[in-house]
């Protein structure tokens, strides 16, 4: 038997409106821009991937499990994204929740914000998977398994405390340095672990749907499902799963409904299990129903991102590093004032897309492609993101004073 | 190659980009005869300058520059020629140039801005070699956004339209040439300006030893450098300066360059009580020592210009190691990324933008670290080849 574990990630993050210093101690409100088609008005972007991508790629999903009682998928949505469908867009709550109630979708656990706090502070990041699950227990009814970290960085730490913490898988990238001569169409286990099992993307077939799809240089232009599962079954024969792990928004977003992607998301199932030592497992089955061929060791971080697999994405230049340490010293004082708002505030500033918007790697080489920002320049980012801090700060002092 | 002024024998950075350009030029195969309109002691090798005419280059400076063309027919100035407007030192310029041309050999006419396109035209017509104006700045820019001086308006539009190609100093000044003068796209090329790398470190004691003392002290030094005049959106500055001192008093502007506005802008920044703040200084040599450590003491560079052609002051800026903040309305916007772009009426923003420079060296430091490897890669070399590409496009169009 030969499975395919697909692994959708969902998330939106709060952006920052361009807020400017003289905001700062006036206006307590970092994530309001209203104006019209701003790709820093949240609503906004809400509106338009619920109606280019999770709406449309719901509905096929639906329609897939209807018609095939084998296909299985797994899939992570932040809290942030949560927050946001539910304030703007309730009827795409519900259309995940009727792919969750089909009991043949896996919520995968990671943190509520998409934060980075496990390198800065196990405390807070406990307290953000913990409200993660809350959420996804209220809205989902179920309590996940498995875990994903943000942008699945992955370091033998986090595998230890996964462990420790319960689940019974864990993912991250099939980075070839860390696999060496091994497959990643196989599952293993984390170094310095009990009972955990790990799964590592196949970034290569991941990344034909993700990235190449609709590149009309690419010598394999256009990718038929036929094709495609033919390359599934031909990857490292022998090989127990084929994990395709991708940003949710890879149908209709990243691959516009016009490159025929949604075609190809609704066939290829089809074709794959036309062959009877093919399905689909979740991440937790895949886990349960595999052996562990192997310890993998990671002691250095690894992430899903850019060709170097790092961090540096998100920490790679000073101002990244400025803002984010500036972030995690406020966290014992704002902790100590429990005030919800501000404590909300200061975590909704921890999601990573921040400081991706402050990078500076792709920038002068004017590789826009490589990298989505809804600000004019790294520059603007770290600008009003720092001048919210301000106001965060100020708002901190303020509360002191009582 | 027609031009008013040569380093260090100069008004400003047109003087600058001439000799740059030319010296780049050279390199590629290109032989250049320089004419100026006046008589000095040079220290270039890769040219021939000549002199249009014997007068000495202060005498040209009093009747004005390039940048004058408003008192065009105004200021009379004693001159060993005899008493010459601007208007006056601009026909001598054309109607030596006439002599000179008939007993030079060249294959190119290539005239940089006004001054010269009148020259530029008669040696055309008498020699029917193909005339090349380049447009480093124009009436509409000077007068910021205005119709600027009618006559100079004449000469520059005769120009434009006789010559065989136009090479502008940025996409900003081939949009104005297109919008405000209705010259045919097709006919322009931009050619960007770029800034000779500076490798050698001046490690001499900086001249703004005031400057320096408040450096140690916390203060940090925001620095402006161009004529005070419109052009140059320096009210904006003042107005932006005074917001930022109410949130950080420990920053000084420092703004330097002549200009009629002088006494304006020392008047705008004692309305808005933030004179302690300012330190005006006037006209700097562009290749002095003072005009080095006016870059060297910035801790943030801005140009807020309301119509910048090019604004080579904020390539040199990163060059000695600042930062820099531009005005959206400038040609090198155009080139650099790595930078702060502005609305030159956004002073909030513009205030705001000054303000996290100064607050954040993290922010202060990146940009500038990235800014460098742009200027290090803005090299002369491509504009100088693409330059005499169009030479041959332009020789090939005489000749059909």
């Amino acid at each position: 038997m030969k499975s395919i574990v697909l692994y959708l990630h969902a998330h939106q993050p709060l952006r920052v409106k361009p807020y400017s210093v003289f905001n700062a101690g006036i206006d307590h409100k970092y994530f309001n821009d209203e104006s019209d088609y701003k790709d820093t008005n949240n609503r906004f972007i809400i509106d338009k991937v619920s109606e280019k991508s999770y709406i449309p790629t719901n509905n096929i999903l639906i329609e897939l499990l209807e018609n095939h009682p084998e296909f299985r998928l797994s899939l992570s949505i932040t809290g942030t994204l949560i927050e946001q469908l539910q304030a703007w867009r309730p009827d795409v709550v519900e259309s995940f929740q009727r792919l969750v109630g089909t009991g043949r979708v896996e919520i995968v656990a990671e943190t509520y914000y998409h934060s980075l706090a496990f390198f800065y502070s196990r405390a807070e990041f406990v307290k953000q998977v913990a409200k993660h699950a809350e959420i996804i227990k209220e809205v989902f009814g179920v309590t996940p398994t498995a875990f994903r970290n943000t942008e699945l960085s992955y370091n033998n730490d986090l595998a230890f405390w996964a462990d420790e913490a319960g689940y019974s898988a864990i993912i991250t990238e099939g980075w070839d340095p860390i696999l060496g001569w091994r497959s990643p169409n196989f599952v293993y286990k984390p170094s310095y672990t009990e009972d955990i099992k790990l799964l590592m993307k196949n970034y290569k077939l991941s990344d034909d749907l993700a990235f190449r799809f609709s590149d009309k240089n690419w010598e394999q232009w256009p990718l038929t499902a036929e094709k495609y599962c033919h390359w599934l079954s031909e990857s490292d024969s022998g090989g127990d799963v084929v994990n395709l792990f991708m940003d949710y928004e890879t149908f209709g977003e990243h691959q516009w409904a016009e490159t025929g992607i949604f075609d190809f998301l609704r066939a290829f199932p089809n074709e794959w299990l036309k062959n009877d030592n093919h399905d689909f497992k979740t991440i937790t089955e895949a886990v349960t129903d595999y052996q562990p061929k192997d310890y993998v060791d990671v002691p250095q971080t690894i992430t899903w991102a850019d060709t170097e697999r790092d961090l540096t994405a998100w920490l790679g230049n000073s101002m990244q590093h400025d803002s984010i340490t500036s972030l995690y010293d406020l966290e014992r004082r704002i902790i100590d004032t429990e005030d919800k708002e501000l404590i909300d505030d200061w975590r909704l500033l921890q999601t990573s897309d921040h400081f991706y918007y402050m990078c500076t790697k792709w920038f002068s080489d004017g590789d826009v492609h490589a990298y989505f920002s809804p600000y004019e320049s790294p520059y603007d980012a770290f600008r009003y993101y720092m001048n919210a801090w301000r106001d965060i700060e100020l708002r901190l002092l303020d509360k002191e004073k009582v | 190659m027609l031009g008013w002024e040569l380093p260090p024998h100069h008004a400003g950075g047109m003087g600058i980009v001439c000799y740059q350009m030319c010296k780049q030029l050279s390199k590629t195969g290109v032989d250049i005869e320089f004419i100026l309109p006046y008589t000095a002691q040079f220290d270039i090798d890769f040219m021939k300058v000549t002199p249009a005419h014997h007068q000495t280059a202060d005498e040209v400076k009093f009747s004005g520059g390039v940048y004058d063309s408003k008192f065009f027919s105004q200021t009379k100035v004693r001159t060993s020629i005899g008493h010459l407007d601007l208007r006056q030192q601009h026909d001598l310029f054309a109607h030596n140039v006439a002599k000179l041309v008939e007993t030079t050999e060249f294959d190119i006419i290539h005239a940089h801005d006004w001054l010269t396109f009148k020259a530029g035209m008669i040696a055309k017509q008498k020699t029917g070699k193909p005339l090349i104006a380049h447009v480093h700045a124009t009436q509409f820019d000077q007068s910021a956004g205005g119709s600027g001086n009618p006559e100079v308006r004449d000469i520059e539009y005769s120009a434009l339209m006789m010559a065989d190609q136009v090479f502008s100093v940025s996409q900003h000044t081939k949009n104005v040439l297109v919008n405000e003068y209705g010259i045919p796209t097709d006919k322009i090329q931009v050619v960007h300006n770029s800034m000779d790398i500076r490798e050698d470190i001046d490690e001499s004691k900086n001249l703004y030893c005031y400057l320096e003392l408040m450096k140690q002290s916390g203060y940090k030094i925001v620095v402006s450098a161009g004529r005070k005049t419109i052009q140059k959106g320096l009210t904006h500055l003042i107005e932006a300066a005074s917001k930022v001192i109410q949130k950080n008093p420990k920053v000084i502007f420092l703004m330097v360059g002549g200009g009629e506005q002088e006494d304006e802008l020392t008047n705008l920044a004692a309305k808005y009580g933030i004179s302690k703040n300012f330190i005006f200084e006037g006209w700097l040599n562009g290749t002095g020592k003072p005009w080095r450590d006016t870059f060297r003491i910035a801790d943030v560079f801005i140009m807020p210009s309301v119509s910048e052609p090019f604004g080579i002051a904020a390539l040199e800026a990163i060059g000695y190691g600042a930062p820099v903040v531009v005005s959206k309305q400038s040609g090198v916007a155009e080139v650099l990324k790595n930078c702060y772009k502005v609305d030159f009426w956004d002073v909030d923003k513009m205030a705001d933008m000054i303000l996290s420079l100064v607050n954040y060296d993290s922010l202060a430091r990146t940009m500038w670290e990235l800014s460098y490897g742009e200027y290090k890669s803005q090299s002369w070399e491509n504009s100088a080849g693409k330059m005499k590409h169009h030479y041959h496009t332009a020789l090939e169009g005489v000749a059909n």
